[in-house]
């Protein structure tokens, strides 16, 4: 057997996500250097904040301020750091209970070694330089020696609740240009293979050849084969050289032009079903008026130079395809 | 405490699985799943026309490509049309969401399929789309990153320790010298850390593969299989979305599950869990009482192969298999799903009395 074929692809995506008025005022605080968590009707804070009680799912939206510093409740060190992590060096995957929060918040720990981490220490925010309304405002958390943060000068923020139970002082989610939604970009990169079946199909096009396959319990031909047969569910195996020609079996004019590509609209994309298969692929249609192509339309590849498929397919000149022998494929 | 009782007996009648490896990059989805679903049809006799309905689980994140379960389905003829569904989740989801169609009554035969290629992307990094997308995922903590924070829990609170890990994973692949199936067998060094406290041996290989399991109802059941694995329950729970929330060194969810399905009503001899990490397996025996006269993942669990997505249907099928063969009689299957056992799913299954 040959050896399959593999590429490289990314799949990258921005998503937009909108907050709601919970998760605005969290991030937008993070902007201002402030720590908002949620109270429950039981009277717990919530940090990071969320707009329904995990335990009750009843409603929340009353928000309080919680400290700077907090308190591990656990750990782990990740001396390898992976791509778009906080930090890349070594450091601490840490969850951090925040003064005055009852739950903890995920996010790294900068220190010199695991030796350094324990559960129970204290540590503070370490704000990100830039802040733009998103988790990453905290850059991390760094060691802290001392109690719930007094709003020193260098406490790094406004000053925290003066004690769990008392009323939250500084910001409770009121804030000037508030975020109102977050990008959340992504990459992943892969290696994607086609496998068997769809590794000959791309090795006969190099060639300029459609290889399709049979189904060994219907006969049917596919092509491009995937290696199995939709009605029988089995393997499709033997290897059947189809077309070059074809005939359309329907088709569509396109009259929108899309990004990055220079074919003047209006154009044709059709399916064709290729002399010996039984199923159509398919392809644009090029070399007649658009508003000529029809069905039973005999057409054939048209090559251009160092093209890995056929750039469109174009009339032969022989009279149409009576419908009889393409109704099946349409 | 008394449980309303399903209206109507299903079993599992059939399973299969492919070899699991660390790539079977020759192979498309569907070319690597066919196999697998003509064993679980070659059990039974069925062909997929005479299968009532058929669910599947699988993730597009690992192929990178939206849909991708659809080109999968040519593996079971679905043409004509087939009455037809899938979970974007493990394949034991997708068991349960036939096992719920079976009990309406519109369909005597299920078949449940699922599949993972984990080798075509990161898929530590693949596995952080999962998580909360405005507080964790732009952290990009990956899979192993948080369940070596449950682990730290674990050791915090006296629970285990290190060597009590090391003794999950040799125990796990000392049993999977069995299961021909498996992707790590026989002693496998513990290994660095990958996220401390975890090392590679308290991790799963990183595999892809496939696995197929086929439901019937009633008198159905008995003619399609010698002693079908009858499921007496079947629940499905999950805990709080921010890892925070949660103690990690419990699974209130997998005891929920558990006592909905009927776990506790009586002993299981038998219990396949789906416990990746070391740390987890240690979790859930908590979670489901399971003491020593419990025979633990004989399979080698997914320390021995865990191919994303069809891991934990292996489980039920691992667990039903055992009834098929008259090596148990009443069997615990559990799969889990989302980071530190968010989501836990428990079947429990019965031979008929010999
Ligand atoms: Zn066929």
């Amino acid at each position: 057997m040959p050896e399959v074929l593999k590429a490289s692809f990314a799949v990258e995506f921005p998503f937009t996500r909108s907050l709601g008025p919970v998760q605005s005022a969290f991030l937008t605080g993070l902007r201002e250097r402030v720590v908002l968590g949620v109270r429950t009707s039981d009277g717990r804070t919530l940090v990071p904040p969320v707009e329904y009680d995990p335990v009750t799912a009843e409603e929340i939206r009353d928000l309080v301020e919680v400290a700077p510093t907090g308190t591990v409740t656990t750990w782990a060190w990740n001396h390898t750091p992976r791509r778009d992590q906080p930090l890349d060096t070594p450091f601490a995957w840490a969850l951090v209970r925040l003064d005055g929060a009852d739950t903890a918040l995920l996010h790294a720990l900068d220190a010199p070694g695991p030796d350094a981490v324990h559960t129970g220490m204290r540590v503070r925010v370490r704000w990100a330089e830039e802040r733009t309304g998103a988790i990453t405002d905290i850059a991390c958390f760094e060691p802290y020696d001392g109690g719930p943060d007094d709003g020193g000068p260098d406490g790094g923020g406004p000053a925290g609740p003066a004690d769990h139970e008392g009323l939250p002082r500084g910001a409770t989610g009121e804030f000037e240009d508030p975020i109102t939604g977050i990008v959340a970009r992504a990459r992943l990169d892969y290696t994607y293979s086609p496998g068997r079946a769809q590794t000959a199909y791309i090795n006969a096009l190099a060639d300029r050849r459609n290889v399709g396959e049979r189904c060994p319990s219907c006969r049917k031909v596919y092509v491009p084969p995937r290696g199995a047969c939709p009605t029988c569910g089995v393997a499709t195996s033997e290897q059947v050289e189809v077309g070059p020609r074809g005939t359309v079996t329907t088709f569509c004019i396109v009259n929108i032009k899309a990004k990055n590509l220079d074919i003047e609209v209006p154009y044709v994309y059709a399916h064709i079903a290729l002399d010996g298969a039984d199923l159509a692929l398919h392809g644009r249609i090029g070399g007649i008026p658009y508003d000529q192509v029809r069905m039973g339309l005999r057409v054939e590849p048209v090559w251009t130079e160092r093209a890995r498929y056929p750039d469109h397919y174009r009339p032969t000149g022989e009279p149409d395809a009576d419908y009889d022998t393409y109704k099946e494929l349409v | 405490m008394t449980r309303d009782l399903p209206v109507r007996d299903i079993a599992v009648v059939a399973f299969a699985q492919t070899d699991h490896r660390r790539t079977s990059e020759e192979l498309s989805e569907v070319e690597m799943l066919m196999p697998v679903l003509h064993r679980v049809l070659a059990q039974t006799g069925l062909k997929t026309a005479d299968i009532g309905f058929t669910c599947s689980g699988s993730s597009d994140y690992l192929a990178g490509r939206a849909f991708s379960f659809t080109l999968a389905l040519d593996g079971v003829g679905a043409w004509p049309p087939i009455s037809e569904s899938h979970v974007e989740m493990d394949g034991a989801w997708a068991l349960y969401e036939a096992w719920t169609k079976l009990l309406t009554g519109d369909a005597d035969t299920a078949l449940v399929y699922s599949y993972g290629k984990s080798s075509p992307g990161p898929l530590r990094d693949v596995l952080t789309r999962q998580l909360d997308p405005y507080y964790v995922a732009p952290l990009w903590p990956d899979s192993v990153a948080l369940a070596a924070l449950q682990a730290q829990a674990l050791v915090d609170a006296g629970d285990t320790d290190e060597p009590a890990l090391a003794a999950v994973a040799a125990r796990s692949r000392t049993d999977a010298t069995l299961n021909s199936h498996a992707q790590l067998r026989g002693s496998v060094p513990q290994g660095e850390y990958v996220v401390r406290p975890l090392r590679t041996g308290d991790c799963p290989p990183i595999g892809d593969g496939a696995a197929a399991v086929i439901l019937a109802a009633g008198e159905r059941a008995r003619e399609l299989c010698d002693r079908p694995a009858w499921i007496r329950g079947i629940d499905h729970r999950i805990e709080a979305h921010g890892l925070g929330v949660r103690d990690l060194t419990d699974s209130p969810s997998t005891r929920l599950a558990a006592e909905k399905a009927g776990a506790f009503e009586r002993p299981v001899d038998t219990a396949e869990l789906h416990a990746p990490f070391t740390s987890q397996e240690v979790v859930l025996r908590k979670a489901l009482k399971l003491d020593g006269g419990v025979r633990v993942n004989l399979s080698g669990g997914a320390l021995a192969a865990n191919p994303v997505m069809a891991a934990g249907l292996i489980r039920i099928g691992e667990a039903a298999a055992r009834i098929h063969r008259g090596e148990s009689d009443r069997a615990l299957a559990h799969a889990t799903s989302g980071p530190c056992l968010q989501q836990n799913l428990v079947a429990v299954l019965e031979g008929d009395p010999r």
